[in-house]
């Protein structure tokens, strides 16, 4: 029998932050407590205002060895880059 | 008694329950069962700790006496405390921990909860700032009883002993004194007799989920808060607490 809790990644929205990210991972036996372990272990320095976890085995993972095909390609499409156009101010954050 | 004289002796019980427990708590720190436990205890232990900062600080500042909230935290012998017996009991294992937080923690909010409206605006500040706290410290040794409690047979038991052995503590908690009834009546605190109703409710509904049974005899240990009677195991605590305060005087780093 396994008695190891089930391996959490916890992802972050920090004060300033528009999205969440990731910070680590964690164990425990539910998500509900999964999210307060990570309030304990990750939000200990006013760090956070909202907290998401994932159980890490619903996660799926492009594989290292696929880096050539998947981003190679996508090196010599410089025009894919808006840098070539002027954003206006009232846009706000993008 | 003055009123002074009581709101000191109130606010003297509240820093010395937070104190001892809070110490008692931070045992942990660094032999919990799991990684995460230990950084959650710890982080509750801090909390506590600072709740005895303002809570001593404010009864130094009344009292009037030179005396700050370290000089009354290190400074004062065993028979000078005024913690309820709950807080000084020892960890025991994980669950007899969570159980002794749970008891405590009931009582810890509703308590807050009345000085939310205390008449005295400081009393009212810092129950403000700690009760946010205490919401959390409660929902997570609930979560934890509830989880124990309803866990494994092995669990179930150690859960059910650790309820036997520390519900005489629970009693102290309503006891009420004459410092209680002059705080009453100018509607500093509450009187600790009324609190008990809303206790048994709240804890009996989570102790109904964790499948154990709360103690038919309410017999009450008592003498914590009076400072009559402390248990044997105070005097350990304040000497692992208190020593290097006590070999060096006001040392500072």
């Amino acid at each position: 029998m396994n008695n190891e809790w089930p391996l959490w990644e916890v992802f972050i929205r920090g004060q300033h932050g528009m999205s969440h990210r990731h910070v680590g991972s964690l164990h425990a036996p539910d998500a509900a407590m999964a999210i307060k372990n990570a309030r304990d272990v990750y939000t200990r320095r006013n760090e956070g205002v909202s907290i998401w976890v994932v159980e890490a085995n619903h996660i799926s993972a492009s594989s290292p060895s696929d880096k050539g095909p998947l981003y190679e390609p996508s090196e010599s499409k410089v025009y894919r880059h808006p840098t070539f156009y002027d954003i206006p101010d009232e846009v706000g954050a993008m | 008694m003055t009123r002074d004289e009581a709101l000191v002796q109130g606010l003297v019980r509240l820093g010395d329950n937070t104190l001892i427990i809070g110490h008692r708590v931070s045992e942990w720190c660094g032999h919990s069962p799991v990684l995460e436990e230990d950084i959650a205890l710890a982080n509750i232990a801090l909390d506590m700790i600072g709740q005895t900062q303002l809570w001593l600080g404010l009864a130094g500042e009344i009292e009037g006496a030179g005396r700050d909230a370290d000089t009354l935290a290190f400074h004062r012998d065993a028979w000078d405390f005024r913690n309820l017996l709950l807080c000084e009991m020892p960890n025991g294992d994980f669950g007899r921990t969570m159980m002794r937080q749970f008891l405590f923690d009931a009582w810890h909010s509703i308590y807050l909860g009345r000085l939310l409206k205390s008449s005295d605006a400081r009393v009212a500040a810092i129950a403000e700032k700690a009760s946010k706290e205490v919401a959390y410290h409660l929902e997570r040794s609930a979560d934890t009883v509830v989880a124990l409690g309803d866990g494994t047979p092995e669990s179930h038991d150690r859960m059910q002993a650790a309820l036997d052995y520390l519900y005489p503590y629970v009693g102290e908690m309503f006891l009420s004194d004459e410092g209680d009834a002059v705080l009453a009546e100018a509607g500093i605190a509450p009187d600790p007799a009324s609190l008990r109703e809303e206790y048994d409710a709240l804890v009996g509904r989570v102790l109904d989920k964790a499948t154990l049974s709360v103690p038919e005899n309410r017999y009450a240990q008592k003498g914590g808060r009076t400072g009559t009677m402390h248990t044997e195991h105070l005097g350990h605590l304040l000497a692992q607490m208190q020593w290097l305060q006590r070999a060096y005087p006001d040392a500072t780093w």
